[in-house]
């Protein structure tokens, strides 16, 4: 058995108060100043340890309480409200929501996985991931002790080109050589960002929690920099279209690199290949009508890896008002490369909308093999996906000043708890290993099948849209 | 004490309601607005006004078209009514602050509440939310209430054991010793008792200040064994094996370390302060054959009693369930995968699992198909939050249900769902801190129980009435009975 992978959090407290959903509102107007006040019995001491940040004007009151009212109902003169926090409502957008945004906060400060009392809160489905349940095993499957450490749940995946079957010669010599692969431990790799590139203490941050992690980081050219020469074994260098140089600096001392789809990307491909074959190459390509076909296409002609890409919210590129999300979109492939027999050779990493941990298995369930992540990792590092920077505004966290250190310990938290929880899902669908999770719808149910089987079987009619 | 409902009240100053009524410092104490509030509102407090009572108000409107609208009547300009702004900051998709407060007010008075609230549907755009009662113009028979039958058979299989019926078609979910307070647990168990129904031990052991309600008691007997003895087993007329939780399925339960005192340390035969894991599943358990082997241990220790399956909801719970019945199981528990729990992960609470609307007609369906559906009784749980949720589980297929959260909100929980975080929760309902626990009297908690099912059950009553049946029995399965809003 391989030696157990593991992830380690150490907490990184937030550097600014985080944005919390409670808003309270605490009147000093008609106070008694009454001795048995309901602050003082707060039952987690918000009012106690309350701390206000002068520099961004925040009181820490909103982000401590829990929201269970009750020096709200004791008060004697009832001079304490409380609201939803304003504040928090306006975080992110409506793909982005202050809830992913808290919730990601959380895990890159204490690198646990989220737990509550009570049951869901949430809409019964939803839009993209949310119309998607994971299967669970009632008997028959791997115990939970996978989880806790006395089995094994591997979430090691190997990205390359993965010969179909293996031929012997008479001697049982191998009469093809095997393609290079690069092995990581957890399904996710740091993508470059849709907005809030910052400047080298985020990359720096992403650099050093990759190699804590072993796992691998987008970087372009025009971000590159002396700075992460020490980090070559992570680095995925992406080439643009425009300006190919096989011969570019970036590339000495990388693992993998990956080039823009351009017609001709096959031919950059191969003068990839010749000068250094033990080289993995990928290919990103935009989810879009034509993607299948083109990806089939790659795949037949000997690809390594495609990287499927689908806007920062997960949408695909196209024309009109119904692009499909990633989702659906990555199923359509997936199936199409299956149904070409080439699908098991070629490494599929998706990215785009992976907002979630739970969105990771989603997605591999959904067919990748991977996925590359973007604005999680730049969340754990105390964003607001506020975008103020796409305007050239500064930063409300200082994003800019960040210190690598503490900013890697945030974002390898987060993958902790990710792996956590890929772990607890794998365990429930009862599924050792993460290259099994790879396209098993089996192990999943979609909202409109079984709204289908259940409530169109005995409602019939035609479902209203 | 006898079984009636009795007006319960609120621990605290302030039931949060749907209104908020402010009284200015205008008020002369005229009581001009104690006469003109019908609702009871505003009332005198020795010389003078008391702070209103602003959950009872039905607000302007209705006030309004009554010609006894406070605001108005007031001589001084006093009063203010506005919509309440903290209900905002309350509940939740599934539990909405309309759900929560009606269920508060049922809990108090044992009646659907005065104000406008929604109290039969949540706001979770599926499943019971989504599901209406299709109602005959008129009634097909005119039936009294007091001939409406609300109970059900627990034991359908006919064999030897307990013949069982319960007045109402609800029993309570388990909830353990060490993640509930005891007055939490002797509660809920009085209120089953008068009630004529079951509470459940949850999986934490069976604390001697159950023993008085043994009749009325099921036992859990959970993956981890925690305080499963032969004794424990003989004590009562039901046994349930929980293999699975709707909240966590496939993931076993974790009592954080915290909880883990020296009492439920001794009763879970664990030591003090380190977290306990049920594991996942029975480690004794692979097989329909490995769990009839565990059903008839059971059998083998107490003859007669019921033994009930607890599972949750798999793709292919159908499988599961008559598996479970050939086992020679009575009851077939499904938990749905919205249900409630002390603790659990996030992402295991939204994404593993079906939510219970869709496994109950599978169930049904499938064990009519096979034949045995009159030999086995179906149990819903996870997510049933009102008495139209119960209804709706009947008609699309389930025996009966079993209730958690509801009875929670009762003792005014108010889903903030920190029931682990620090010392435990702030309502003295999920903690075993000594001081918080004391937040909850026995007879204050057992009769806010008591009220809702009474509320529940007239509801009940009230939907077979107009129906046109006699029985709740009649209903199970009868999708016709429903529609749902997506579908023509």
């Amino acid at each position: 058995m391989p030696k157990k992978y593991h992830i380690k959090p150490t907490p990184a407290a937030p550097h600014f108060i985080p944005v919390g959903r409670s808003g309270i509102i605490d009147f000093e107007e008609d106070c008694l100043k009454c001795t048995t006040c309901v602050k003082k019995r707060c039952l987690y001491d918000v009012y106690k340890n309350r701390a206000y940040d002068a520099q961004t004007l925040v009181d820490s009151i909103d982000h401590q309480c829990k929201n269970c009212f009750s020096c709200i109902q004791n008060c004697p003169r009832g001079v304490l409200s409380k609201t939803i926090n304003p504040e928090f409502l306006r975080m992110g957008d409506d793909y982005w929501k202050p809830d992913i945004i808290h919730n990601t906060w959380f895990q890159a400060e204490t690198g646990k996985i989220p737990v509550s009392g009570a049951g869901y809160r949430g809409p019964f489905s939803g839009p993209g991931f949310d119309a998607m349940w994971t299967d669970m095993s009632e008997i028959v499957r791997p115990t939970r002790d996978g989880i806790h450490g006395r089995e094994y749940i591997s979430t090691a995946i190997d990205v390359g080109r993965k010969q179909h079957h293996l031929e012997f010669d008479a001697s049982g010599r191998l009469l093809r050589e095997m393609f290079p692969l690069v092995e990581i431990p957890l399904p996710v790799i740091f993508n470059t960002l849709p907005f809030g590139n910052l400047g080298k203490g985020i990359l720096l941050s992403f650099a050093g929690a990759a190699r804590q992690i072993g796992s691998l980081m987008y970087v372009s050219p025009e971000a590159y920099g002396v700075f992460l020469k020490p980090f070559k074994a992570q680095l995925i260098p992406l080439l643009p279209a425009e300006g190919f140089n096989p011969d570019a600096e970036i590339l000495d001392g990388v693992k993998m690199v990956e080039l823009f789809y351009v017609p001709d990307v096959w031919q950059r491909v191969q003068q990839l290949k010749d000068r250094d074959p033990q080289r993995v190459v990928s290919i990103r390509l935009p989810m879009n009508s034509e993607a299948k076909t083109i990806a089939a296409d790659l795949a037949l002609a000997g690809a390594e890896v495609i990287h499927l890409f689908a806007d920062y919210r997960g949408n695909e590129f196209v024309d009109g008002d119904n692009p499909r999300f990633v989702k659906e979109a990555l199923r359509d492939i997936h199936t199409h490369l299956v149904n070409a027999s080439i699908r098991d050779q070629v490494t599929l990493i998706v990215s785009g909308g992976i907002a979630l941990a739970e969105h990771l298995p989603k997605a591999i369930i959904c067919g990748a093999d991977a996925a590359a992540i973007d604005l999680p990792l730049l969340i754990a590092l105390e964003c607001r996906v506020c975008k103020r920077c796409t305007a050239g505004k500064s930063c409300p966290v200082k994003l800019q000043n960040l210190d690598p250190e503490y900013g890697s310990q945030r974002v390898v938290n987060l993958m902790c708890s990710w792996w956590s929880q890929l772990i607890e899902l794998m365990g429930a669908m009862g599924i050792r290993d993460v290259r099994r999770v790879r396209g098993e719808v089996g192990r999943a149910m979609f909202f409109e099948d079984l709204e289908r089987d259940t409530f169109g079987a005995i409602f019939g009619g035609q479902k209203r849209p | 004490m006898k079984a009636a409902i009795r007006k319960t009240a609120s621990r605290f100053r302030h039931t949060i309601g749907k209104y908020r009524v402010q009284r200015g410092k205008q008020c002369k104490s005229c009581s001009g607005c104690v006469v003109a509030c019908p609702q009871g509102v505003h009332f005198k407090a020795g010389t003078r006004m008391g702070t209103p009572m602003d959950y009872l108000c039905v607000g302007p409107d209705v006030c309004k078209s009554q010609d006894s609208f406070c605001v108005e009547k007031c001589p001084n300009q006093a009063l203010n009514v506005a919509i309440n702004p903290q209900v905002k900051a309350l509940g939740d998709f599934r539990w909405t602050a309309d759900l929560l407060m009606s269920t508060w007010y049922q809990a108090e008075t044992g009646e659907l509440p005065t104000v406008d609230l929604e109290y039969r549907t949540g706001n979770s755009g599926g499943g019971f939310d989504k599901l209406r009662f299709r109602f005959p113009e008129k009634p097909l028979q005119n039936i009294p209430v007091d001939e409406i039958d609300t109970s059900i058979d627990l034991n359908k299989r006919g064999d030897n054991s307990h013949r069982i019926t319960i007045a109402i078609p609800l029993y309570q979910g388990g909830m353990s010793f060490g993640s509930v307070s005891d007055s939490t647990m002797v509660s809920r168990a009085r209120a089953a008792m008068l009630w004529g129904t079951f509470g459940c031990t949850g999986e934490g052991g069976y604390p001697e200040f159950l023993y008085p309600f043994d009749q009325q008691m099921i036992t859990q007997v959970a993956t981890g064994l925690f305080g499963v003895k032969e004794e424990t087993i003989q004590r009562v007329r039901i046994v349930e094996f929980k293999y699975a939780q709707g909240a966590k399925p496939g993931l076993g339960g974790h009592l954080l370390g915290d909880k883990v005192t020296e009492r439920v340390a001794k009763m879970r035969e664990a030591v003090k302060g380190s977290a306990l894991f049920s594991p996942f599943p029975f480690h004794s358990v692979y097989s329909v054959e490995d769990h009839k082997k565990h059903v008839d241990w059971i059998k083998a220790m107490n003859p007669k009693a019921l033994v009930s399956v607890k599972v949750s909801t798999p793709a292919d719970v159908d499988m599961v369930a008559i598996g479970s019945y050939y086992a020679g199981a009575h009851i077939v528990h499904l938990d749905g995968s919205y249900g409630g729990t002390g603790a659990a992960p996030d992402i295991a609470k939204k994404n593993i699992a079906m939510p219970i609307e869709y496994a109950i007609p599978k169930v049904h369906r499938f064990l009519v198909e096979e034949g045995v559906r009159d030999k086995v009784t179906l149990i819903a749980s996870g997510g049933i939050r009102t008495a139209h949720d119960v209804l709706k589980a009947i008609a699309l297929g389930a025996d009966g249900v079993v209730e958690g959260t509801a009875g929670m909100v009762a003792l005014e929980c108010t889903r903030c769902s920190s029931c682990e975080s620090g010392r435990g929760c702030p309502r003295g309902i999920a903690t075993t801190d000594p001081e918080l626990a004391e937040l909850i009297t026995v007879d204050w908690g057992a009769q806010r129980v008591y009220n809702l099912y009474a509320s529940w059950r007239k509801q009940i009553v009230g939907v077979l009435q107009q129906l046109g049946m006699r029985s709740i029995r009649e209903l199970v399965g009868r999708t016709d009975c429903l529609r749902h809003l997506d579908y023509n």
